[in-house]
């Protein structure tokens, strides 16, 4: 519509003429600290729990079956199709929903599931945050819709914030069409400045360091 | 000042269950955002401001550049972008993609944009549902009013007033158990989630390099705007762009930490297009709409164009003195606070509410506190200096520049001065604390002067005095 007339009046406000050459943004910042891993995944556990999420570790794939079954607790659960859970054997549980590849079929299971489950791309130590990226083996809607959300995140993953995703990760939209950072269970403080966890997300989290 | 300014703000001085929620919440805030500074937390909070402040300005002097650059990416991942010059563009592109797309229902997130172009109103004014989800926003949405705050939209109901509303507008039992009404609101919302056809949210960053629009949030309800329906609509001021995804390392500190105390908030959404093959959920279509509506005016003026910085975290707001007091719904536009009396006059016209920018002690809390630091104390005596020059045009405030030519004349001459002073001193009325107020001029030009303003007693002896006596 008023493409060119916006970018018209831009240009007249700054003085500047169409296509001409633009300086160097300040160089970005980063930085990015040395932290073992021991350490990494010690923040990263305390970090969470802070925000009243749960986080387990397990040594190996039984470990983590048995954890999130007793999680699941005879429920039912929608999983992704993530490699990391077939690994697990998590799509063997009973009551998990797992392999959908249709979005209608997606949505009904997510919202009726009192449990999600998937994989997390990243996470991030000093936030206590997992990272996301949306794709076919990876919905939106399981770590959104069910009240209990459970993420699965290797530990060779855990990185050490914000800083070291962005300089591994510098264009995240090559990768994906959507990165989400989830730091704790959804919350909100709107009315009276009560904190009520699960406004409309998972009001429970639980991480799995693998 | 209006006559309307002066009533809300008298109103809101006069309720004291109000002034106790305001005084609550900012205080808070403010205790929130120190201990997320504290250097052992964030020991180089000091540079990433600097470092914002100089991120922000080299795009707002290149935006030009930077909108090319965006639009470019937004269209090779498949989405669409919109420019828009005023409010009537949006709703029309909103309204004809909703005909086209035969859409009923709309389901929003968070977006003081949105509130400053009154979109629901223009869409519901055509038939067109249009539903808030952020708990607050929902709130207000119900009460038909407009946000009291920048993140805190309901800051200013009570329990009771959300109870009453809740069964007023829904009909349900009368709840006043926080979690319940929440409870209420989230399943009322979850239905609309899922039946809508088209999602529209604000945005707090554009990213130039990758066409992305980045959403922060707590409650989950930005994701579930931009990835349930089937069609998203981010709407956007042309100044929310910053050039690199990298950049996002200093902005989202600084955004969460100075709005709400938080490390980062529970979601932050990257989002860069409809979704992609294969991909399961997430919309089909991705649009973005760019929206001028008086910012390339505000571009235009050198010195105040740092106004357009703004990363809307509220920090000033929590922190000044005035809006502690007056509140949000006495400031005549969208935007309160500190932030609001620099973008109204720029937006609107010095004329539309001349008292505003008068209406600062000039303490600095706000500049002190931004973490993109605009001057917005200097820009408020710019805008001072701009309404006394329309009032002159206007053949206003003669009066008090008569005054004020005196005043200067006794200024530069010291005796004058000396005698003026006492002679003010010992006409002084002395009612009881010896505070000067309104009372005893209710008539003539001091009582226009007195009106805003106490003076203190005169003291027993002036400077010059004791100084001679020293």
């Amino acid at each position: 519509m008023s493409r060119e007339a916006v970018l018209h009046k831009v240009r007249t406000a700054l003085g500047r003429n169409a296509g001409q050459t633009v300086d160097e943004p300040p160089p970005a910042r980063l930085v990015v600290p040395e932290v073992d891993i021991e350490a990494r995944i010690q923040s990263f556990c305390e970090r969470i729990e802070a925000l009243a999420g749960k986080t387990y570790r397990a040594a190996s794939a039984g470990m983590v079956r048995d954890y999130i079954s007793t999680l699941v607790a005879g429920r039912t659960a929608v999983a992704s199709n993530a490699p990391i859970l077939r690994e697990c054997g998590i799509d063997l549980l009973p009551g998990v929903q797992t392999g959908i590849t249709d979005r209608d079929q997606l949505r009904a299971a997510c919202s009726t599931a009192p449990c999600g489950i998937s994989g997390a791309d990243y996470a991030l130590a000093d936030t206590g945050t997992l990272v996301m990226l949306s794709s076919p083996q990876e919905a939106r809607l399981i770590s959104l819709l069910p009240p209990v959300y459970i993420a699965l995140v290797a530990r060779a993953r855990l990185l050490t914030g914000l800083d070291e995703l962005l300089s591994i990760l510098p264009r995240p939209a090559e990768q994906t069409s959507s990165m989400v950072l989830i730091t704790g269970p959804s919350r909100t403080a709107d009315i009276e400045q009560i904190l009520v966890r699960g406004v409309h997300g998972p009001g429970e989290i639980h991480v799995v360091v693998v | 000042m209006s006559a309307a300014f002066d009533q809300k703000i008298h109103e809101t001085l006069a309720d004291p269950k109000l002034q106790l929620a305001i005084y609550k919440a900012t205080g808070r805030l403010v205790e929130e955002r120190r201990k997320a500074i504290e250097p052992d937390l964030c020991p180089d909070y000091q540079e990433l401001r600097t470092h914002a402040n100089a991120i922000k300005r080299h795009t707002i002097e290149h935006l030009d550049h930077y909108l090319e650059e965006f639009s470019r990416q937004v269209e090779a991942h498949g989405g669409k972008v919109v420019f828009c010059k005023d409010a009537e563009e949006v709703s029309d592109f909103v309204l004809s993609l909703a005909k086209e797309r035969r859409a009923e229902l709309i389901v929003k997130s968070k977006s003081m944009t949105t509130e400053e172009i009154d979109l629901n109103e223009r869409l519901e004014h055509h038939h067109l549902e249009s539903v808030e989800t952020d708990l607050g926003e929902y709130i207000i949405q119900l009460a038909h009013e407009r946000p009291y705050h920048i993140v805190a939209p309901a800051l200013h109901k009570t329990r009771e007033q959300v109870a009453d509303l809740l069964t007023e507008r829904l009909g349900v039992p009368r709840e006043t158990v926080i979690e319940k009404q929440t409870m209420i609101a989230r399943a009322v919302l979850r239905e609309k989630f899922l039946a809508a056809d088209i999602g529209v949210s604000g945005a707090n960053f554009l990213v130039a390099d990758s066409g992305a629009v980045v959403i922060v949030e707590n409650e989950g309800n930005a994701r579930l705007t931009t990835s349930a329906p089937k069609i998203h609509i981010a709407v956007a001021g042309i100044e929310k762009l910053i050039p690199r995804a990298q950049d996002l390392a200093v902005f989202l500190k600084l955004l969460g930490r100075s709005a709400t105390g938080q490390r980062l908030t529970v979601y932050t959404s990257f989002l860069s297009g409809p979704k992609r093959e294969d991909e399961i959920d997430g919309p089909d279509e991705f649009y973005v709409v760019l929206l001028d509506n008086g910012r390339t005016k505000v571009l235009a003026d050198r010195d105040k164009r740092q106004s357009l910085y703004c990363i809307r975290c509220g920090a000033c707001l929590n922190h000044c003195p005035v809006y502690r007091k007056i509140g949000g719904h006495s400031f005549p536009w969208v935007y309160s606070g500190p932030i609001g009396a620099i973008l109204t006059p720029q937006f609107l016209g010095v004329r539309h509410e001349p008292g505003l920018p008068f209406a600062s002690s000039l303490c600095g809390a706000c500049a002190e506190v931004c973490p993109v630091k605009i001057d917005i104390p200097r820009i408020l005596l710019e805008l001072r200096s701009e309404v006394k020059k329309a009032e002159a045009r206007d053949g206003a405030g003669r009066l008090e520049r008569l005054a004020f030519r005196i005043w200067a004349w006794v200024m530069r001459h010291p005796r004058m001065y000396e005698m003026a002073g006492m002679a003010a001193a010992s006409l002084a009325p002395s009612n009881g604390d010896g505070w000067i107020r309104n009372a005893p001029f209710n008539a003539g030009p001091l009582r226009a002067w007195l009106s805003q303003r106490d003076l203190p007693p005169a003291a027993a002896k002036s400077f010059r005095q004791m100084w001679r006596e020293r």
